[in-house]
């Protein structure tokens, strides 16, 4: 019994002084490369100046061992992967509800553009009015993609995704159909295939890639807006943005801090400053890349938008011959 | 066993009588029933169901609410009761478990018939994201089935042998599947030193994870922005409600088991009197939660809180929601505050209204949040504006709850409803007790 007793308390200090010895020297290791780099700091400064000029127009002197040359970003021989998007670009939206009177291009666009043959449009104009007392005004509203997307975290297999070039979207091969990332979206923009969706024979036999929601929809998965990355890739604008009539929507690249509606190209930053853009429910932290810009100086009455309003519905029936 | 020869005849199975044996038939019509419609689902699809975009959460998932909710019974009965040493709860733990197995068994297949794409299941193990509250159930609730297995069957091992020698005659087929599933339970001294550990292990886990799995159940809800959901108070609301849920089950299973088999030896108006005060605990605890998630909100009067709570208190879901804070928590909680109320036949009518009031309280928890989000309903035909279960979602959630009352009623029918063994040590200890006193 002693001889047991003495084997395993050897081997128990043993263990104990390794794994002490083992920890010390992992830290130490850690502690010593730190160092090191804190002191190989390039110290190597020509004392040759470069002048530039930054994107707002102040002119800075730069000393030329911190130019470096940008590595061209075309990425060319890079395979597109539908996971991660679009390389270096971050995809916003600005809509001016200043402009909009719910001419409903824009929604009748998306729903051909995307074969949508259920009973809710992905994109839709709300009627709003905050209070009795505040003006009512036209307000498209579509998935925001956002960056903190509720959506993306509840999603129990994956199948809704954020790509690094900011679009959120899904792999309808993948869903499974719960619903949960349709619970947690405060903004109510996806919708479900509850059926069978009836789209065109050549749409059915599409094959699928999550770039393209609606080409073809899948039963029992969910689908929304997904900024339009089949447009992007042939360096066109989204169709929400070519078919409205009144410019309403601006599309472009926050990186790039440009926007365009197809007729005009202004500076992201400068509008959103300029018109007090502002994000939809913004306390709830999903951080959406939409903006939208205040209805003040309207440019047509709200009630010219009445016509077109039609509260139960927002896709048009095909008539079947 | 001599002296237990009566102890043994009373408890041991025994066949079906014409009563059970049209309960069986029945409950089997409705299950058969209900899986021509589920199959009809698959065809379809989901829009044989009424949900639509906005209400995208129905009965299915009320229902296993209602399922999660009512296996808390086991850890209510076998564990909060063991650790507070109330010795009365042994001739009702088995039934607690037979129902924990149940329904937590009903709740894993009741979530797959609300999925739309049930042959893509392998994705939630596949491709599983560990941020998703629904992986977290995933995880929860095989575990909750493994331990509720195991709280059920340890301590049937010495059951399973007794029967094995009490059937040898009779039916020599079933007593030799009794032999099978005992394990070779001989009695030693070894046997029981391993079995009392492991149940005392598991009787301990069973807490724990039965409370994990009421918050988790919870945090389905909770972890979104929805009001009516976004609300720190909801994983307690849940446990409390988890509560009132499995005792009124209990309550409601004791009373008809002890009926048909004759059990009133052994379960006595005390036990019923016990468990009359345990449910209106479990309702003054509920009652406190509710107190806190609809009340309080009318403080602040929050334009988006009032719009729930005017649903709620006086609009479409005005007739259910008092309904089953009335029926469902008050008058239980006045009328078991006295003694006639706590006798069985009392105690069993509360114990349905508490079940019944149990199922539509989930369904008043997840429908209406759903059907006032944060933008306004516009550009949708109107049936979608509301939510009403459509047939097929009828007939395919009583099917599921007739399969649990059906894996019940089997489980009562083949296994001692209460601890053979144990009841009998129990027994003899007390007569060693009374022998040593002078």
């Amino acid at each position: 019994m002693n001889m047991e007793d003495n084997n395993s308390n050897s081997r128990r200090k043993f263990l104990d002084k390794g794994l002490k010895l083992g920890i010390a020297t992992a830290v130490g290791g850690l502690a010593i490369s730190k160092i090191s780099k804190l002191n190989a700091k390039s110290n190597t400064n020509t004392g040759e100046f470069v002048e530039l000029m930054t994107t707002d127009g102040t002119l800075i002197q730069v000393d030329s061992s911190e130019v470096v040359e940008i590595v061209n970003t075309h990425d060319t021989d890079k395979k597109y992967n539908v996971r991660e998007g679009f390389p270096n670009r971050k995809f916003v939206m600005v809509v001016d509800l200043a402009k909009c009177k719910n001419a409903l291009k824009c929604q009748s666009a998306c729903n051909k553009g995307h074969y949508i043959t259920g009973e809710n449009a992905w994109l839709k104009v709300y009627k709003m009015q905050e209070s009795e007392d505040t003006s009512p005004y036209w307000m498209p509203t579509q998935c925001q993609h956002c960056d903190a997307p509720a959506c993306v975290t509840v999603c129990p297999v994956d199948a809704t995704f954020k790509r690094k070039d900011g679009i959120v979207l899904i792999d309808n091969e993948r869903c499974i159909g719960c619903r949960f990332c349709m619970a947690a979206c405060p903004y109510s923009v996806r919708v479900f295939n509850w059926n069978e969706p009836e789209q065109p024979e050549i749409i059915e036999e599409a094959e699928y890639t999550p770039d393209y929601c609606g080409k073809p929809s899948v039963k029992g998965t969910v689908d929304k807006c997904d900024f339009c990355p089949h447009q992007i890739v042939k360096d066109e604008l989204p169709f929400c943005v070519q078919a409205c009539p009144n410019g309403v929507f601006y599309f472009g690249d926050k990186y790039e801090d440009t926007v365009t509606n197809g007729e005009e190209t202004l500076r992201l930053s400068k509008l959103l400053k300029d018109k007090s853009g502002y994000r939809l429910m913004e306390d709830l932290g999903t951080q959406p890349s939409v903006y939208y810009l205040p209805p003040v100086n309207r440019l047509v009455d709200f009630k010219d938008g009445l016509e077109n309003y039609n509260e139960f519905q927002s896709v048009e029936k095909t008539e079947e011959s | 066993m001599k002296n237990h020869e009566s102890l043994i005849k009373d408890l041991a199975p025994t066949k079906f009588t014409k009563s059970g044996v049209i309960w069986v038939s029945f409950l089997v019509i409705v299950i058969v029933i209900g899986i021509i419609e589920y199959i009809d689902q698959l065809i379809k699809g989901q829009v044989v169901t009424n949900m639509r975009d906005y209400a995208l959460w129905g009965i299915y998932i009320s229902n296993f609410v209602f399922f999660v909710a009512t296996s808390f019974v086991g850890s209510v009965t076998v564990a909060i009761l063991r650790l507070t040493k109330n010795t009365w709860r042994t001739p009702l733990v088995r039934i607690a478990e037979i129902i924990t197995l149940a329904a937590i068994s009903m709740a894993g297949i009741t979530i797959m018939i609300d999925m739309a794409r049930p042959d893509r299941l392998l994705n939630l193990f596949i491709h599983a994201r560990i941020q998703s509250p629904i992986t977290w159930d995933v995880i929860i609730i095989p575990t909750f089935l493994a331990i509720s297995f195991l709280l059920l069957y340890f301590p049937l091992l010495p059951d399973l042998a007794i029967l094995k020698n009490h059937f040898k005659e009779e039916s020599p087929k079933l007593s030799k599947w009794y032999g099978k599933l005992s394990l070779n339970w001989t009695g030693s001294n070894k046997q029981k030193s391993i079995q009392t550990k492991s149940i005392k292990i598991i009787a301990l886990l069973i807490l724990p994870i039965g409370l994990v799995l009421q918050t988790i159940d919870a945090w389905l809800f909770s972890t979104t922005y929805r009001i009516g959901w976004d609300s720190t108070n909801f994983a307690p609301y849940f446990i409390s409600g988890a509560f009132v849920a499995g005792v009124g089950a209990l309550v409601t299973v004791i009373y008809v088991v002890r009926r048909v088999k004759k059990l009133e030896n052994y379960i006595t108006d005390f036990h019923f009197d016990k468990m009359g005060k345990l449910l209106a605990l479990g309702c003054l605890i509920y009652l406190y939660f509710n107190i806190n998630e609809y009340l309080i909100p009318l403080f602040t009067a929050k334009k988006g809180e009032m719009i729930h709570l005017d649903t709620l208190f006086t609009g479409h879901y005005a007739p259910i929601f008092w309904f089953v804070t009335i029926g469902g928590l008050i008058i239980p909680i006045i009328v078991l505050f006295f003694k006639q109320g706590r006798k069985p036949f009392p105690m069993f009518i509360i114990g349905v209204i508490v079940v019944i009031a149990s199922w539509w309280k989930r369904y008043v928890i997840v429908t209406p949040t759903l059907l006032h989000p944060f933008l306004p309903i516009q550009g949708v035909p109107k049936p979608w504006h509301s939510y009403f279960p459509s047939l097929h979602e009828w007939l395919i959630t009583l099917a599921t709850l007739a399969m649990c009352l059906l894996i019940i009623t089997l489980l009562v029918r083949y296994l001692p409803v209460i601890p053979i063994q144990r009841t009998a040590d129990e027994q003899d200890q007390l007569k060693t007790t009374k022998n040593i006193e002078p």
